[in-house]
């Protein structure tokens, strides 16, 4: 399948599942990510799948938590005041160590908001979200096309790491429509030999979070931690435009990094060497990447769809080698070129 | 006369100590679904569904594949998991706690849906693990930790019947109240069990078994005293009682 199709972006991610082997999906419904579960409830039983309307999304996560304890691929979605509730189940497929993908398209917050894409649950993503010691593997797709790709991706280092992936979008990039080549379909799935299978010729498997004997969780922590140690070293995904001569940088993630494109076009049309730094992965953050770039310009100036959230993990890997300013748009509103064209105009 | 074994540890329990109180309904009943899994022979194919209650270490004395769930997710989880796993045999435990308060919409819709599990409830009328509070299944002028001077339903309303609730629901095929409090009732228990068990392997749908079942020591009493209260405080309120089979309401 290697032609162009206009697909939405909710639904490519709904295909690009499909296509990586998930045919569990559990939700709940929510504004702006609803053509999710609607794509969901129509390809899945085409495809031998099982979807379900969950009657919350307490009850969705911990129906991806059974399901995922199975060996399935598993996946729900939702918005920003759904993944509030489903961070109970995120906490515990952590500390159980089952992979899932849970896609957030976010919206206005804090609160019911409003149903328009927002980037307020930055701090929510990449610092646990839940309760306890632990990092949900965060990546923030910045096209349609990234929607479907990096959905498959996140099931495979899912099951890689048996670590919940977060795929970070938010109302504007799911609502848009764009031309995709759709993922290969993967063909073989990796086995699962923890999966609860029932104890046929082998010891039963305990799958829980609980960890009541002396020590016991200190050692399972340490080895959460050894296990994202490894994510950190191997899984950090970024992307760059027109770094190379930059004497300022913008860094955004999404559909901000997408209106900062717009606003670098504008600025090299009058002269000024301007370059984007794309975090993709927001968890695990780019840190050493963006530290590199830091030092070959005079000044960072962050765009983010919130008060300033990302705007911290730059400040303190880049914040030593150039001074770091913020631009942000709450309240589900999109960064405004003018503004970042004026803002960088005034570095000069 | 040649000798017959008549009694026998059962093989799909683990040999360890249990952390179980003295005269507690959990070990009773753990001890029931191990000697059911030997009879109907599917140990091999039991997943186990640990609840947040007492019993969130049954996968510790079952010896099955286990799986924790959340404090009321039980239901939920077990419905992913049984998705999946489809030709298992998924056992729901859960405590009044965990099945009637915080997760009631979990129980409900689980029900609702007709999910093809066993749900196995104990209803102690308290939270044990926590260290005694109101349940929802509390009784009337029942004084625990934060009912010191009795629940009074006209504050923190009455105590719910389970059974009773899930028996609106079109889907449930089996549906159950029983006790533990002597060697009848847990025989009765154990029938119950067994057949909603068999619900499951026969792909029948939801079965529910409900059992009155003693907490001495958050009760505060000795526990004969504790099976006693059963029968003479619990039991007129939740009567003992099959309330659905094959589908159909019973009479
Ligand atoms: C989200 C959450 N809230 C509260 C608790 C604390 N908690 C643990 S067990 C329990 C009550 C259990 O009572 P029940 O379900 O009746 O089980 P029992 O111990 O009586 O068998 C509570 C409130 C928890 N673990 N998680
Ligand atoms: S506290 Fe109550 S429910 Fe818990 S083990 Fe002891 S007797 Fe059983
Ligand atoms: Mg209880």
């Amino acid at each position: 399948m290697s032609e162009k199709i206009l697909m939405k972006g909710n639904e490519a991610i709904g295909e690009a599942a499909i296509l990586a082997g998930c045919r569990h999906y559990f939700a709940y419904p929510i504004t702006p990510q609803n053509e999710i579960p609607a794509y969901m409830a129509k390809r899945l039983p085409q495809v031998g799948g099982t979807f379900l309307q969950a009657e919350s999304e307490l009850a969705a996560v911990s129906m991806v938590m059974g399901a995922s304890a199975g060996g399935a691929r598993v996946m729900t979605s939702s918005s920003s005041p759904g993944i509030s509730l489903k961070q109970e189940g995120i906490s515990y497929m952590s500390g159980a160590q089952l992979p899932a993908v849970i896609v957030n398209m976010m919206r206005g917050g804090p609160g019911l908001g409003n149903i328009a894409g927002a980037q307020g649950d930055y701090f929510q993503a990449t610092r646990g979200g839940g309760n306890g010691d632990y990092h949900v593997l965060v990546i923030a797709p910045g096209n349609v096309q990234e929607l479907a790709d990096y959905t498959v991706k996140a099931f495979e280092l899912a099951d890689k790491y048996r670590i919940v992936c977060m795929i970070l979008g938010d109302g504007y990039l799911g609502q848009m429509s764009e031309p995709l080549i759709l993922p290969e379909a993967v063909k073989e799935l990796p086995a699962k030999d923890w999966a609860l299978t029932g104890a046929k010729g082998r010891d039963p498997h305990i799958i829980a979070s609980l960890r009541l004997a002396d020590g016991a969780l200190v050692g399972h922590v340490y080895d959460l931690y050894k296990n994202y140690a490894e994510i950190e070293k191997n899984e950090v995904i970024y992307d760059t435009q027109n770094l190379e001569d930059a004497d300022y940088m913008l860094v955004a993630y999404g559909t901000s990094s997408r209106v900062c494109k717009k606003a670098i076009r504008v600025l090299r049309a009058e002269g000024i060497k301007v370059g984007l730094f794309r975090p993709v992965t927001l968890w695990p953050f780019p840190k050493k990447e963006i530290a590199e770039a830091a030092k070959k310009v005079k000044k960072i100036l962050t765009v983010e769809m919130s008060m300033g959230q990302m705007v911290q993990d730059v400040q303190i890997n880049a914040g030593k080698y150039c001074d770091v300013d913020f631009y942000g748009e709450p309240g589900g509103m999109l960064p405004v070129v003018e503004k970042i064209v004026q803002r960088v105009k005034s570095y000069v | 006369m040649s000798e017959e074994k008549i009694y026998s540890f059962p093989k799909s329990i683990r040999e360890v100590t249990t952390h179980y109180c003295a005269g507690c309904g959990h070990g009773i009943v753990h001890k029931l679904i191990a000697q059911i899994m030997d009879e109907l022979g599917i140990q091999e194919k039991t997943l186990m569904i640990a609840p947040v209650g007492c019993s969130v270490l049954a996968y510790n004395y079952i010896k099955a594949d286990g799986l924790e769930a959340a404090h009321g997710r039980a239901p939920a989880v077990s419905t992913g998991l049984k998705r999946v796993q489809k030709d298992k045999v998924v056992i729901c435990y859960q405590g009044d706690g965990d099945l009637l308060a915080i997760g009631t919409a979990e129980s409900v819709h689980a029900a609702n849906r007709g999910e093809h599990i066993t749900v196995i409830f104990i209803n102690n009328a308290i939270y044990g693990m926590t260290g005694g509070q109101m349940a929802p299944t509390t009784m009337e002028g029942q004084v625990t930790k934060t009912t010191p001077y009795g629940r009074d339903p006209k504050q923190v309303g009455w105590p719910i019947r389970a059974c009773e609730l899930l028996n609106t629901l079109e889907a449930p095929y089996y549906i159950e109240r029983c006790a533990v409090y002597d060697v009848k009732h847990i025989n009765q228990t154990k029938k119950a069990i067994k057949k909603a068990i068999q619900n499951q392997i026969d792909g029948k749908g939801y079965s529910f078994v409900e059992i009155l079942s003693m907490c001495p020591t958050n009760w505060g009493v000795e526990p004969q005293k504790a099976a006693d209260w059963v029968r003479d405080v619990m039991e007129p309120y939740y009567p003992i009682k099959c309330f659905r089979d094959g589908g159909e309401k019973t009479k």
